[in-house]
């Protein structure tokens, strides 16, 4: 899917009234096929760039385009097929407590399915093969029969990524894929994520915390501060200077661990309360 | 050092006299004061005279009453209608549940705004916003209308017997159960189904992938719960002509019978007991 924004602007809905825009006069334009990583300090408005992709948050000025289609003036089933093309990974994997991880996995591609086929995979599942095989990617194989509340956190994340696999999207939106993931993992989640973007051809933004990762493994590095665009250069481009300006004051992200994901803490599912109501 | 600056505010401070009273104590004595006031009336109003019941001429009549009870009437005739009228209430409370079921899922999917596809970027559309309150406001309508009047209605339409009941526990409870389970879902964890929502599944994949199973325990607990208030409220209705144990009690009762009441009551003792031990064993069941 190719994607072009012109001098958009955004803010959180439910935003105070005086609070700045969290995005301010971005234009981005990203090719079919390319693979963009958003780095950038804590609060620098990357999700809220995944956002206004994913057609979650419209615009307070400018436009955004997908596929040369402005979402804001589809119809309603129009933007429904749209959204099918694109693929939202949050960074706290949004799975039900309760659901089985090959339920969770196949979720990825309902906007394939019609009602009546997603109604009987919930019954048999349908495409037990195709869910193997993404959860074999992240080594979860083994998981596939297993209740979302009995994984890790490092788990259900992997599963999160390993539904994108299943989704019949051109585009991926991937927010902070590596948040709870040791080095090992994190590197196997990120070459699994982007050979397989190219493979299908996809286009992939990934927002990351890790300035390395990013610097490695993706040709094109966005970098936003305080809302607005500081840099959109090649990999190689990018130097240590202005990684430095565009982390000044927030060093420590810059160098030392991704910030705690005190955001992907797991609740397991309890026994429910009885409700008089 | 924020020892030392401690240490020196503290000596510099003049000292300052202890309070002279608890600063919460106003507060107190106004709510105690209007709850008093409230209260009064209210008393007034229900004619609330607790020492009516021991005065001599209402303790001779309840021990005459509670003397009736004994001993229970046990005899076969008796006991086989007996278990054949619990049999009937409790067929009327699940029937009266199921049809409640049919009514109130068709409604809280119409009026649960964790659906709704405009609130994905903000707030939700004018339109589905009124007409979600009016669904919302017809569930309200249905539940605030106690069974025990829709049972009267009933009694008059389709006649004396199970039938009227079940119609009561349906409309009721329908209201009941869609009003709750629209409140379970849309205060629930939204971001699985909005998820799939914002990648392109159409509202009902993401009731059944997102919303259903992160719900489902505490809307099938409170089902099962409710079923067991049915169970309750099917022998209340019984009184009014709509079959079961209820209807046994009233013509019972009405002929001072007070060992045929006694055995009624202690039946369904048991059958409100098992009840409970059932919603119990289901509940932990799905937990």
């Amino acid at each position: 899917m190719e994607i072009s924004t012109t001098s958009i602007s955004a803010r959180h809905p439910q935003a105070r009234r005086d609070a700045p825009d969290a995005l301010v006069n971005a234009t981005i334009t990203i090719k079919h096929g390319e693979q963009v990583a958003i780095i950038g300090p804590s609060g620098a408005g990357k999700t809220t760039l995944l956002n206004l992709l994913s057609c979650a948050l419209v615009p307070t000025q400018g436009s955004v385009t997908l596929d040369n289609k402005n979402p804001w003036q589809l119809s309603p089933r129009a933007l429904k097929t749209l959204r099918g093309q694109l693929y939202v990974a949050s960074q706290v994997p949004p799975l039900p407590p309760r659901q089985r991880v090959i339920t969770a996995v196949l979720a990825g591609s309902l906007p394939a399915m019609s009602f009546i086929q997603s109604m009987a995979s919930l019954i048999y599942p349908k495409n037990i093969a195709g869910a193997h095989a993404a959860l074999a990617m992240f080594d979860l194989d083994s998981k596939i029969f297993d209740r979302v509340d009995r994984l890790s956190g490092g788990e259900r994340q992997r599963v999160g990524l390993a539904r994108t696999l299943l989704s019949p999207s051109t585009l991926w939106l991937i927010d902070e894929p590596l948040s709870a993931l040791d080095p090992t993992r994190a590197k196997q989640a990120m070459d699994t994520m982007t050979n397989q973007a190219r493979e299908r051809n996809v286009t992939l933004v990934v927002t990351l915390h890790q300035v390395e990762v990013a610097l490695a493994r993706f040709p094109r590095v966005i970098g936003l501060r305080d809302g607005l665009v500081a840099f959109d250069l090649p990999a190689h481009e990018v130097t240590p200077e202005k990684l430095n300006q565009l982390y000044e004051q927030y060093e420590d992200e810059l160098t030392g661990a991704p910030p705690a994901s005190d955001d992907l803490t797991i609740a397991p599912a309890t026994v429910a309360v009885m409700h008089c109501r | 050092m924020i020892a030392q600056t401690s240490h020196i505010s503290h000596t510099v401070r003049p000292a300052r006299p202890a309070p002279e009273r608890d600063p919460a104590w106003i507060g107190r004595l106004f709510w105690l004061t209007a709850a008093m006031v409230i209260m009064w009336p209210l008393l007034v109003a229900t004619e609330f005279k607790p020492w009516i019941l021991f005065d001599a001429q209402s303790r001779k009549s309840t021990l005459r009453f509670l003397g009736d009870f004994f001993p229970p009437v046990v005899n076969l005739e008796f006991m086989t209608m007996v278990a054949k009228e619990t049999w009937r209430t409790v067929a009327v409370a699940t029937a009266g549940m199921a049809l409640a079921l049919v009514l109130a899922i068709p409604l809280t999917l119409l009026s649960t705004r964790a659906l709704s596809v405009s609130a994905l970027t903000g707030r939700m559309a004018t339109m589905p916003f009124v007409f979600r309150q009016a669904i919302r406001f017809l569930l309200i309508m249905l539940r605030s209308v106690p069974e025990l009047v829709w049972a009267l209605i009933f009694v008059r339409v389709v006649g004396l017997g199970p039938t009227a009941g079940v119609l009561a526990i349906a409309l009721t409870y329908g209201g009941m159960l869609g009003k709750v389970y629209g409140e379970i879902l849309e205060s629930g964890d939204a971001h699985a189904s909005t998820t799939l929502m914002r990648s392109g599944a159409s509202r009902m994949q993401a009731f059944f992938y997102g919303l259903l199973p992160q719900n489902a325990a505490e809307i099938t607990s409170y089902t099962v719960y409710r079923w067991e208030c049915a169970i309750r409220s099917s022998v209340v209705l019984g009184f009014v002509g709509a079959g079961g144990l209820g209807q046994q009690l009233d013509n019972s009762m009405k002929m001072f019978n007070g060992g045929e009441v006694a055995t009624i009551l202690i039946v369904f003792i048991l059958l409100v007991a098992l009840a409970d031990r059932v919603s119990y064993v289901l509940r932990r069941e799905i937990g």
